[in-house]
C-alpha cells in the first residue's frame, strides 16, 4: 500500500533539517535548494498517497500505520503511529503544497540573509513538526508535533534576534502558547485517567462511556490548547508580534498552516465536542468573539502584516465558530481553512513583495499608488483580496458564505446572534482588507523620498501566482466539482441538511450588500480621498484598536502583575524562610561541624593510630556490651 | 572440631590455569625488576610500560579464557576462583590497565612527569638534579605495581586467613613505596609513604592478631571451617571470637578506608605521585572490598548477629564522616579522599545486607566507582599551573572556559559521584542501597536514609566544583598538560563508561548477578 509510505511525509523534511543544521557550513552553498526539493518531495509523496486514497472505497479511505510502540508502560501502551485518513490528508497537501511553494519564494526573499540555510532547516523543521501533528494517530503524538511546531516559530519569529524586540516578540509568542500547551496536557491526562489511552480511535469509542462533566473538561482544556496555537481570545495577543518574523514565516506559520492547528484540534476532537455541549458553545462565543475582535483590530493598524495578521486572527475565529457549531460546521470549518490558507498565503507573499521593493517599510500610510510600480503583485494580491471578502465567485464567497449559512442555522437565540455575528464581521472584512488593499496599491503616492518600488524576481512572484490561482479557483472547485463535503464525509459522518432560520437567498444577498458597504466605504475613506500621511488621533475605539484593544495592557494587569507578585513572594519565602533558615542552617551546622571534625586530622602518625586503636577498642566493647 | 595434623607431607592439587591470572602478573614483575638491572637507561621507560601492560593483558585474556572446569577451590583449599574472585579479578585488571597507562604517560615540559626522577636520591639534592637533567625517571613503580596488582588478584580469592595476610602484604608494600615517588613536594610525598607504612603496619598486626584469635577459636584458619566452627562449637573458646573478628575486620576496613580507620587517606592520597592516588583509589578499594566480601559471606557469615551492629556503625561512620569532612577540603585530592572514604561506607551499606543482591552491589558499585576514580585522578594529573600539579581548588576556578572538554568530563565524573541519574553513580547507588532496603532489616532501612542524606551532601560539594568550573572568573594561568594521549584516552574510557554503566547498566549487573556466588570447598 502507498499509504504505509506516510512516514515519508515527515521523515524527507525532517532529513533536511537535520542535515542543514548539523552539515554546518558545508551545507551553505546547497542546503537552501535541497531544502526547498525535500519539501516538494514531500508534497510528491502526499498527492500520490491522495490519488490511491481517490482510487479506494471512501468508507476505507482511512488507514492507521503503526511505527513501533513508543510508550511500553505496564498497563498503558503508546505505539507511535500515523493516522492517514482525508481529513489529515487534507492538511497534508495544503501543509506541503502551500509549503513547498513559500520555500520556493524565500530563495528569492532570503537571497542576501547571511544566515539562510539556518532559515531553510528551520522551515524544513516546521513542516515536518506540522505534518506530524496532522498525521498523528494518538494525542501524544499529536502534542510532539504541536510542540515542534511551536518550537519553530519560536526559532522563526526570533530569526532576526540581533533586534531585542523580534527576540522578545518570540518569547512572547512560546509563552502564550506554552499556557495552550498546558491545556493540551492536561486535556490528555484527564483522558490518560478516564479512557487510559490516548489513540484518537480509543478516546472516540470511550466517549460514550463518559460522563458529561469530564468531557466538558477535556473540551474546555482542548479549547484552551487550540486558543494558544490559533490565536484566539483571550490567548491571541502573540500573532501581531509574531509578524516580526520574516514575511515567508508569516504567510507560512502564521498565516496559512500553524496556527490553524487549533483548529484541527477541535474538528480531530469532534466526538468529545458532541458530548459536551457546553464546551462546544464555549467554542463558538470564542471564534464569535474572535471574528469580531480581529476584524476590529484590523481596522485601525497601518503596518501592513500587522494588518494582516488581525485578519488571520478574524478569519480563524470563523473557523472557530463553525467548528463549534456541530457537524454543520466541521467540513466549512476545513473547507475555509483551505481557501484562507490559499489567499491568506498568497497576500502575505504579496505582503513580503511590497516590502521588497519599499526596503523593508510596512507603514501602509507610507505606500499608495503601488499598482503601477508592481503588476503582478497588484494583481496576486488583488485575487487575494477578492477572496477574502467573499466576492463571487472567487474562493471565499464559497467558504466564508457557508459559514455564515451554518451559523444561522438552529434555534432560539443562537442562531441570531451568532448568524448576526458573523454577517457584520463579513462587511467589516470587507472595509479594512479594502482600506489595506486602496492604501496599498491605490490612491496618490506617499512614498518616502528614498525609495524605488520595483517588482520581485520571478522566485518570489511564480509562487504568487500560484496562489494567486488558488485563491481564484479553488472554492469554486472544492464546492462544485470536486466537494469537500463529501470527501471528509468518512471522518464527520453524513450530515443531515439543516435550513438556517433564514432563506438561503436572503442571507447570500445579505451578505453581500453588507461587504459591498465595506468595501465602499472604504474605497471612499482610502481609495478617492487624500490618506494621510501621519494618523490622525481617531476615536476611542481606532486608538483602542491600534493598541489591539488594550489586550497587552490588560494581560499586564490581570496576569503578570500579580504573577510577579506572587513569584516575589515566594522567592523571599524560599530565600528566607526555606534556604535561610532551613537549608541554609543545616548548610551551616555542616560546615562548622566539618571545620570541627577537621582538627582531627591533624597530621600526626601518632595521632592516627591512636584513633584506630581507639576505635578497635570502641568497636569491641560496644559490641561486648551488646551480647 | 580438632585440629587434624597430617600424618606424612602431601602434595596438593593445584590448578595452575585457575592461578594463571597472578602467575602471569608476577612473571611479568620478575621481568620487569630484570629489565631495571639490565636495559640501558635510555629504553628503559618503553620496556617496563610494554612488559606491564603485555602482562596485564594476558592475565586479562587468561582470565577471560579460563573455562568452568578451572573454576573451584585450589591450593588445598587456600584459594578459591569463583564467581566473585573472577568478576573482582577483571575489575582489577581493567583498573590496573588504565592505571597503568595513565602513570605511563609522559607529559610534556621539565618537570611534567608525575613519578620523580630518581626514588633513591633525597629530595633536592644534587644526585636529584643530576637525574632530573637527564631525564630520568623511577621505571621501577611499574614492576612494582604489577607486584601490586597480583596482590590485589590474590586478595578476593583468598580462601583462609593466612593466604588473606600474605595478600595483604603483597599489595601494600609496593604501594607504601610507590606512594613516596612524588616528582614534586617529595618530602610531602615521603611523608605521606611513611605515615601510610606505619599505620599500615598497625594494621596489619591487627589483622595477624585477629587470625590467630580465630584459629584459637576454630582450629583452623580457612574461612569455611571457621564458619562451619560456630555450628559445632563447644562454647569452649567461644570468648575468642568476638576479638578474632573486631581486628581481622579492622585489617580490612583500613583497607578501604573505613571510619575510624581512615585517617590516612587524606594524608596518602594528597601526598602520592597522582597517577599512584587514581591507582590506590580504584584498585586497594576494589580488591579489599573483594576480601572482605568473601571473609563477611564465607568465613564471618554463621556469626554475623554477633558482629553485624558493628559494622553497622562503622558504615554510618564512614558515610557522614567522609560526606561532611569532605565540604571544608580546599585541596582537590584530599576533597577525592574524603569522597572515596564517604563511598566506601555506601558500599558497606550493600555489603552487610547479607543477600545475593548485596554482593551485586558491591561488585557493581566498586567497578562503576574505580572507572570514575581513576578518570578523575587522570584529569587532576593533567591539570597544572606552571608546570606544578594546580591541586587547589581555588586554581580551578574557570577551568572550564579554557578546557571545556576536560572541565566537561571532571563534571560529568562529579556528577556520577553525586549519584545523578544516567550516570553510572545513580545506577551504582541503586544497586547498592535496594539489597539494603529489601533484606538489611531495620537497620538496613536507617542505613539508606543515612546514605541518601549524604550523598545530598557530597551532591553540594561536587556542584560546586561544578560552579567552580564553569561559572567562575579564572584566576591563574592554569592550563592542561599536553601532550597527554594516554592519559586523554583514559579519561574519554573512564567517561563513555560511566556514561554507559547510567545507561545500559543491564550487562554488567547481569555479569555480576551471574558472578555473585561464592564457592566454599
Amino acid at each position: 500500500m502507498l499509504t504505509d509510505l506516510a512516514w515519508l511525509l515527515v521523515a524527507l523534511p525532517l532529513l533536511g533539517a537535520a542535515l542543514l543544521l548539523l552539515g554546518g557550513r558545508l551545507t551553505d552553498s546547497f542546503g537552501p535548494l535541497l531544502a526547498t526539493a525535500l519539501s516538494w518531495g514531500s508534497f510528491l509523496v502526499g498527492a500520490a498517497i491522495f490519488v490511491s486514497m481517490l482510487g479506494s472505497d471512501p468508507g476505507e479511505r482511512a488507514s492507521s500505520i503503526e511505527l513501533w510502540n513508543w510508550v511500553p508502560a505496564g498497563s498503558i501502551d503508546v505505539m507511535a503511529g500515523l493516522l492517514v485518513d482525508p481529513l489529515s490528508m487534507a492538511f497534508v497537501l495544503l501543509v506541503t503544497f502551500v509549503g513547498s511553494l513559500i520555500h520556493v519564494y524565500s530563495l528569492g526573499y532570503m537571497e542576501h540573509d547571511p544566515d539562510k540555510r539556518r532559515f531553510f532547516a528551520y522551515l524544513n523543521l516546521f513542516v515536518a513538526s506540522m505534518l506530524l501533528l496532522v498525521l498523528a494517530d494518538s494525542y501524544l503524538l499529536l502534542f510532539v508535533g504541536w510542540e515542534g511546531v511551536g518550537l519553530a516559530s519560536w526559532l522563526l519569529i526570533g530569526f532576526w534576534n540581533h533586534n531585542p524586540a523580534y527576540a522578545t516578540a518570540a518569547n512572547k509568542a512560546f509563552i502564550v502558547n506554552r499556557i495552550g500547551d498546558v491545556g493540551l496536557l492536561l486535556a490528555m491526562s484527564i483522558m490518560l485517567a478516564t479512557f487510559g489511552t490516548l489513540d484518537f480511535a480509543a478516546v472516540d469509542g470511550g466517549v460514550a462511556g463518559a460522563g458529561e462533566g469530564t468531557l466538558t473538561a477535556i473540551g474546555l482544556l482542548l479549547l484552551l490548547a487550540a486558543c494558544g496555537k490559533s490565536a484566539q481570545f483571550p490567548l491571541q495577543s502573540w500573532l501581531g508580534d509574531a509578524m516580526a518574523g520574516p514575511t515567508p514565516v508569516s504567510a507560512l506559520i502564521h498565516a496559512a498552516t500553524m496556527v490553524t492547528a487549533g483548529i484541527y484540534l477541535v474538528v480531530r476532537s469532534h466526538a468529545i465536542f458532541e458530548g459536551a455541549p457546553n464546551a462546544q458553545l464555549a467554542v463558538v462565543i470564542v471564534g464569535a468573539i474572535t471574528l469580531v475582535y480581529g476584524a476590529i483590530v484590523g481596522c485601525a493598524k497601518d503596518d501592513m502584516k500587522k494588518a494582516l495578521a488581525a485578519s488571520t486572527m478574524s478569519q480563524i475565529g470563523y473557523m472557530m465558530l463553525a467548528a463549534g457549531l456541530g457537524p454543520v460546521g466541521y467540513a466549512f470549518a476545513i473547507f475555509h481553512l483551505i481557501t484562507h490558507g490559499f489567499f491568506k498565503a498568497g497576500m502575505f507573499l504579496g505582503a513580503g513583495s511590497v516590502m521588497h521593493g519599499m526596503d523593508n517599510q510596512v507603514d501602509m500610510r507610507r505606500f499608495g499608488g503601488l499598482s503601477t510600480a508592481m503588476k503582478i503583485t497588484w494583481v496576486t494580491f488583488g485575487l487575494g483580496w477578492l477572496a477574502i471578502l467573499g466576492v463571487p465567485p472567487f474562493s471565499g464567497f464559497w467558504s466564508k458564505d457557508k459559514i455564515i449559512e451554518a451559523a444561522f442555522v438552529g434555534e432560539g437565540w443562537r442562531p441570531w446572534v451568532f448568524g448576526l455575528t458573523a454577517l457584520i464581521g463579513a462587511g467589516i472584512t470587507a472595509f479594512y482588507m479594502s482600506r489595506l488593499f486602496f492604501m496599498t496599491f491605490h490612491g496618490k503616492k506617499r512614498w518616502t523620498e528614498d525609495v524605488h518600488p520595483h517588482e520581485s524576481p520571478l522566485t518570489m512572484t511564480i509562487p504568487m501566482m500560484v496562489l494567486a490561482v488558488g485563491s481564484a479557483f479553488l472554492g469554486l472547485v472544492l464546492a462544485t466539482v470536486a466537494p469537500i463535503g463529501t470527501w471528509l464525509e468518512p471522518v464527520f459522518g453524513h450530515v443531515e441538511h439543516h435550513e438556517p432560520v433564514l432563506p438561503v437567498p436572503v442571507l447570500m444577498a445579505a451578505t453581500l450588500i453588507v461587504v459591498a458597504i465595506g468595501g465602499v466605504w472604504a474605497w471612499l475613506t482610502y481609495g478617492r480621498d487624500e490618506v494621510p500621511v501621519v494618523a490622525p488621533e481617531g476615536s476611542a475605539l481606532t486608538r483602542a484598536a491600534r493598541r489591539d484593544l488594550y489586550q497587552d495592557e490588560l494581560n499586564a494587569t490581570l496576569l503578570q502583575w500579580p504573577g510577579l507578585a506572587l513569584t516575589r513572594g515566594l522567592v523571599s519565602v524560599d530565600a528566607d524562610g526555606i534556604d535561610g533558615a532551613g537549608v541554609g542552617g543545616l548548610a551551616r551546622w555542616t560546615e562548622r561541624s566539618s571545620s570541627w571534625l577537621r582538627g582531627a586530622q591533624n597530621g600526626y602518625a601518632r595521632t592516627y593510630a591512636l584513633t584506630m586503636l581507639s576505635g578497635v577498642v570502641v568497636f569491641l566493647a560496644a559490641l561486648w556490651v551488646i551480647n | 572440631m580438632p585440629p587434624t595434623v597430617p600424618a606424612a607431607f602431601e602434595a596438593v592439587d593445584i590448578s595452575y590455569w585457575a592461578l594463571s591470572p597472578m602467575i602471569v602478573l608476577l612473571v611479568g614483575a620478575f621481568v620487569g625488576v630484570l629489565v631495571e638491572a639490565f636495559a640501558p637507561r635510555g629504553t628503559r621507560h618503553l620496556t617496563q610500560v610494554v612488559v606491564a601492560v603485555g602482562s596485564i593483558v594476558i592475565s586479562l585474556a587468561a582470565l577471560v579464557f579460563m573455562t568452568a572446569d578451572e573454576v573451584g577451590v585450589t591450593v588445598g583449599g587456600t584459594i578459591a576462583v569463583d564467581g566473585p574472585t573472577r568478576f573482582m579479578q577483571g575489575t582489577l585488571l581493567v583498573f590496573g590497565l588504565l592505571s597503568l597507562l595513565v602513570m605511563a604517560d609522559r607529559l610534556g615540559g621539565d618537570t611534567a612527569d608525575a613519578l620523580t626522577p630518581m626514588g633513591a636520591a633525597s629530595p633536592g639534592s644534587e644526585l636529584e638534579a643530576q637525574a632530573a637533567r637527564k631525564g630520568w625517571s623511577t621505571t621501577e613503580a611499574f614492576p612494582l605495581a604489577l607486584f601490586a596488582l597480583a596482590g590485589m588478584l590474590l586478595f578476593p580469592a583468598s580462601n583462609d586467613l593466612l593466604t588473606m595476610f600474605v595478600a595483604l602484604e603483597l599489595l601494600s608494600l609496593p604501594l607504601y613505596l610507590m606512594s613516596g615517588l612524588a616528582r614534586r613536594r617529595r618530602l610531602l610525598s615521603q611523608e605521606a609513604a611513611l605515615k601510610y607504612f606505619l599505620l599500615g603496619a598497625f594494621s596489619s598486626g591487627f589483622f595477624l592478631f585477629g587470625a590467630a584469635l580465630l584459629y584459637g577459636y576454630a582450629g583452623s584458619i580457612g574461612l569455611p571451617e571457621i564458619a562451619a566452627a560456630a555450628t559445632t562449637s563447644t562454647g569452649e573458646f567461644e570468648g575468642l571470637l568476638l576479638p578474632g573478628v573486631v581486628m581481622v575486620l579492622v585489617g580490612l576496613l583500613f583497607k578501604v578506608g573505613a571510619v575510624p580507620f581512615h585517617s590516612w587517606t587524606p594524608d596518602v592520597y594528597q601526598g602520592a605521585p597522582t597517577p599512584v592516588t587514581g591507582f590506590m583509589a580504584a584498585c586497594t578499594k576494589a580488591a579489599a572490598f573483594g576480601a572482605l566480601l568473601r571473609l563477611a559471606y564465607v568465613g564471618l557469615e554463621t556469626t554475623r548477629w554477633e558482629w553485624h551492629m558493628g559494622v553497622v556503625v562503622i558504615a554510618a561512620l564512614t558515610m557522614v564522616i567522609g560526606s561532611v569532612l569532605s565540604v571544608t577540603q580546599t585541596d582537590i585530592k584530599r576533597l577525592l579522599a574524603y569522597s572515596a572514604i564517604a563511598h566506601a561506607g555506601f558500599v558497606l551499606v550493600a555489603l552487610i545486607s547479607f543477600d545475593r543482591s548485596g554482593v551485586v552491589g558491591v561488585l557493581f558499585y566498586v567497578t562503576a566507582y574505580g572507572i570514575s576514580t581513576i578518570a578523575a585522578f587522570a584529569i587532576v594529573n593533567l591539570v597544572r599551573e606552571r608546570d606544578a600539579e594546580a591541586t587547589h581548588l581555588s586554581q580551578w576556578a574557570g577551568l572550564g572556559r579554557k578546557h571545556p572538554w576536560l572541565a566537561g568530563s571532571f563534571a560529568l565524573l562529579m556528577l556520577a559521584f553525586a549519584g545523578i541519574p544516567l550516570t553510572s553513580g545513580f545506577t551504582a547507588k541503586v544497586a547498592a542501597f535496594m539489597p539494603a532496603l529489601e533484606h538489611g532489616g531495620r537497620s538496613g532501612v536507617v542505613l539508606v536514609v543515612i546514605a541518601v542524606l549524604m550523598s545530598a551532601i557530597t551532591a553540594f560539594v561536587y556542584v560546586r566544583l561544578i560552579v567552580l568550573m564553569f561559572f567562575t572568573e579564572p584566576t591563574g594561568e592554569v592550563t592542561a598538560a599536553t601532550p597527554a594521549t594516554l592519559s586523554l584516552t583514559v579519561i574519554a574510557v573512564g567517561v563513555l563508561v560511566t556514561i554507559a554503566l547510567g545507561v545500559f547498566p543491564g550487562p554488567l549487573l547481569d555479569l555480576a548477578e551471574q558472578s555473585s556466588v561464592f564457592i566454599t570447598r
